[in-house]
Parts: structure tokens; C-alpha cells; sequence
């Protein structure tokens, strides 16, 4: 097999790592104002899990990269176009339904992803994969369990499910969008193109369940993992790094 | 110096912060413990990635060895084999139950065969306080990620358990 290149591995770690943890601080939002307070317990969990994950992957990109940033310099220390999540994580989480919407969304693709990771070549980032796929079967199903419940309940949460969809489905394309650093890593990770038909295979039963109608998008491309963001990325930085930028090396 | 079934003896008494009626033993989270020249080197595993309590572990873990008269402890983290509610021991099972918590009713790996995302059917397990099985799930989370909240239909008291994973 040919010799991978380090560089590309750190990037593709940081486009996971930082995917999970956005998306974790989005969930934290949540903390102290979910409609009950099982649903905050539960959204808060979620955000600790992939907070937990992104800690594991960051810390092995700042290994590799070996200038000496851990993960909390890679978490707190990096500015907006540095960040290489997918701009499906950054988006503003809106109304409840919005969230658990993402929720599945996220989660049945980092389920695929992981599943394929397990037989990485690297042994830490399958380590990372075995661990984190239990957790993220949870996450899918708490998030399933509410798109059917909403989607298939009232009027008014059919309505509200139905535009959370159309909202977000044009960010799914992203998930699926192979590059280069995938292609240089092939028996690594996996192709990005090559995770869709069993995302969708998770995915589409849940919404038809839940009398969703899938969205026709065309041809729109989000750039999150290139460092091209939506203006939602920003805010939630300043909000996640205030600390650190404000009282640098700050430790309790 | 510590031998390395002393050191197990010691950590047989160490609470997990979360729930500290289990040692760290019955809960399965402390992998290995071996000698490595003078050092004491020993391998943890988290429960699950976010587990807030894993920096409270790591440091009861040096604590007790310490205290015990271990000489110089290295600590390593594991997460591979990733984690079970299989490793939870018999006995640990016990205290949870006495405790209040139901623990897992089957194999994580039976759970991983039938896995399902929708119309999976919760488990109805029996309620740690009377014994019913006639208990309802309540949230698929309780306090911490590794446990759900359930509620006895029969003695009308809310429980939690422990989720297989």
C-alpha cells in the first residue's frame, strides 16, 4: 500500500473532529431550556458523547501534526476558516424540530461512517470508529423516535417537521462530496460517495414514517469542510471560545 | 512495591464517582494492570467518550495506588475493545439492583443482532424496587448517557437503567 500522507489525514481528522464537536456545542445550546426536561437531559447526553469523540480525534490530529496543539488548542484557538466541519453542524439549531431533525440526520451518517472506519487501516481511528458507533446508535434512534413522532403527530408538528426538512436537506449533498484527500487515503477512510446508499437506506424509512415528504434539491453544494462557511459558524465560535480568547491558557 | 493482585485488590475498592456502589472493577473499566520495571503501568477504558467522569477516575485511580504504597503509576487509556455493559460483573449487577438501578437486561450483542432504529421495542425491565416487569421507559437518557428513565407501573416508583451498549 502506498506511504499516506500525514497532512491529509490530519485534515480529514479535523473535518470529523470539528463536525462533532459543532454540532456538540449546538446540542449544548440546548442545556436548561429543552420542552422537558427528559429531552434536555437527553440533548445535553448527545452533546457530551460527540464533544467526547471530537476530543479523541482532535487530540490525534494534534499528534500528527506535532507542533505541539492538543485538542483544546485546536477546539479554542482556531479561527472561523480554520474550522473544517460540515456546514450541516454549524447551521442554527431553530426549533426543536429542527434539532432532532439534524439529530438523525448526523447520526445516521456518522453510524455509516463508523461502520466502515471499524476496518480502517489505521488502528486508532478504528479504535476511535468501534467506540464511538455504539454511541451514535443511540443518538440515531432518540432522533428517529422524535421525526416520526412529529412528523406523523399533529398538524401544527407535521408543518413544523416538514420545514425543518426542507431547510436542511439541501446541507445533506455535502456529506456525500468526495475529494482528493479521500482519494489519497483510500483503506483509511472511506469515500464519501461511497456512504450514501446506506445513509439513505437508514434515513428514508424514518421520514417516510414519519409522512415527510423528501425535498427535490438541485445541485446545491454547501463548503463547510473546505473552510467555507454559513454566517452561523462565527457567533457560535465566539460563543464556544470567549473563554480562552479572553483569558488565554484560563484553567480550573 | 504493590504486586499486580494486590494492586487489583486495591482498585476492587474504588468507587466510580458516578455510581459508587460499583468498583471500577465490577464495572469493567479497568483493563489491564501490569508491571513495567518499577512502574506500575495500568490500562483504563471510558464507558462512554463524554463521560465527564473520567478525570475524577483517573485520579482516584493514582489516589488509591498511592495511598496503597504503588510506587510510580502510569496510567493508559484503551478504547479498543470499546466497552460493555457485558463486562459489568455479576456482583456489580447485584449492587445495582440494590441500589436502585435495573441493570442491563441482556447481551450488549444480542442488542447489536436485532438492532433497529424504528419500532425497536423497548425493554420492560424489572423494576429494581418490586420486582415487576410492568415498567414503562420514560427517556431514552437519564443523569448520565449510560442510563435510561423508567417508571413501575405496579409500585408507581421511577427507576433508571443501566442501557446495554
Amino acid at each position: 500500500m502506498a506511504e499516506i500522507d500525514n497532512k491529509d489525514l490530519i485534515e480529514y481528522l479535523l473535518r470529523l473532529g470539528d463536525s462533532t464537536l459543532v454540532l456538540g456545542q449546538r446540542l449544548a445550546e440546548w442545556c436548561g431550556h429543552a420542552p422537558a426536561i427528559e429531552e434536555d437531559i437527553a440533548l445535553t447526553n448527545t452533546a457530551l458523547d460527540l464533544i467526547g469523540q471530537a476530543r479523541q480525534l482532535l487530540s490525534y490530529a494534534g499528534e500528527l501534526e506535532g507542533s505541539g496543539r492538543d485538542e483544546d488548542a485546536l477546539a479554542f484557538l482556531r479561527d472561523e476558516l480554520e474550522f473544517h466541519n460540515l456546514t450541516l453542524t454549524e447551521l442554527e439549531g431553530g426549533d426543536f424540530g429542527r434539532t432532532v431533525l439534524r439529530m438523525l440526520l448526523f447520526a445516521a451518517y456518522q453510524v455509516v461512517l463508523w461502520q466502515v472506519l471499524l476496518r480502517s487501516t489505521d488502528a486508532r481511528l478504528a479504535a476511535i470508529a468501534e467506540k464511538s458507533l455504539k454511541e451514535s446508535r443511540y443518538h440515531l434512534r432518540y432522533g428517529a423516535d422524535w421525526i416520526v413522532r412529529l412528523g406523523d403527530g399533529t398538524e401544527e408538528s407535521h408543518r413544523r417537521m416538514q420545514a425543518a426538512l426542507e431547510y436542511m436537506w439541501s446541507f445533506t449533498a455535502e456529506l456525500f462530496d468526495r475529494d482528493e484527500v479521500e482519494a489519497r487515503l483510500a483503506g483509511v477512510v472511506p469515500s464519501s460517495d461511497s456512504l450514501r446508499s446506506a445513509w439513505e437506506g437508514i434515513v428514508l424509512p424514518v421520514l417516510a414514517a414519519a409522512t415527510l415528504q423528501v425535498p427535490t434539491v438541485a445541485g446545491y453544494l454547501s463548503r463547510g469542510k473546505y473552510g467555507i462557511h454559513s454566517e452561523a459558524l462565527g457567533p457560535l465560535l465566539a460563543e464556544m471560545q470567549f473563554l480562552q480568547r479572553a483569558y488565554p491558557g484560563g484553567n480550573w | 512495591m504493590l504486586t499486580i493482585a494486590q494492586a487489583w485488590a486495591v482498585l476492587h475498592q474504588v468507587p466510580d464517582p458516578e455510581i459508587p456502589v460499583l468498583s471500577l472493577c465490577d464495572l469493567g473499566i479497568v483493563r489491564d494492570i501490569r508491571r513495567n520495571g518499577d512502574d506500575l503501568q495500568v490500562t483504563l477504558t471510558p464507558t462512554y467518550s463524554g463521560c465527564p467522569a473520567t478525570e475524577v477516575i483517573e485520579a482516584s485511580v493514582r489516589d488509591a495506588l498511592a495511598a496503597a504504597g504503588a510506587g510510580p503509576v502510569r496510567l493508559s487509556t484503551q478504547l479498543s475493545p470499546a466497552w460493555t455493559t457485558d463486562w459489568i460483573s455479576e456482583e456489580g449487577r447485584r449492587k445495582l439492583r440494590e441500589y436502585g438501578i435495573a441493570p442491563p437486561e441482556h447481551r450488549a450483542e444480542t442488542t447489536e443482532d436485532g438492532w433497529q432504529i424504528l419500532h425497536f421495542t423497548p425493554l420492560h425491565p424489572a423494576c429494581p424496587h418490586c420486582g415487576s416487569k410492568h415498567s414503562e421507559r420514560l427517556s431514552q437518557f437519564g443523569a448520565t448517557a449510560c442510563k435510561a428513565l423508567y417508571r413501575c407501573q405496579d409500585c408507581r416508583e421511577p427507576f433508571e437503567y443501566f442501557k446495554p451498549i
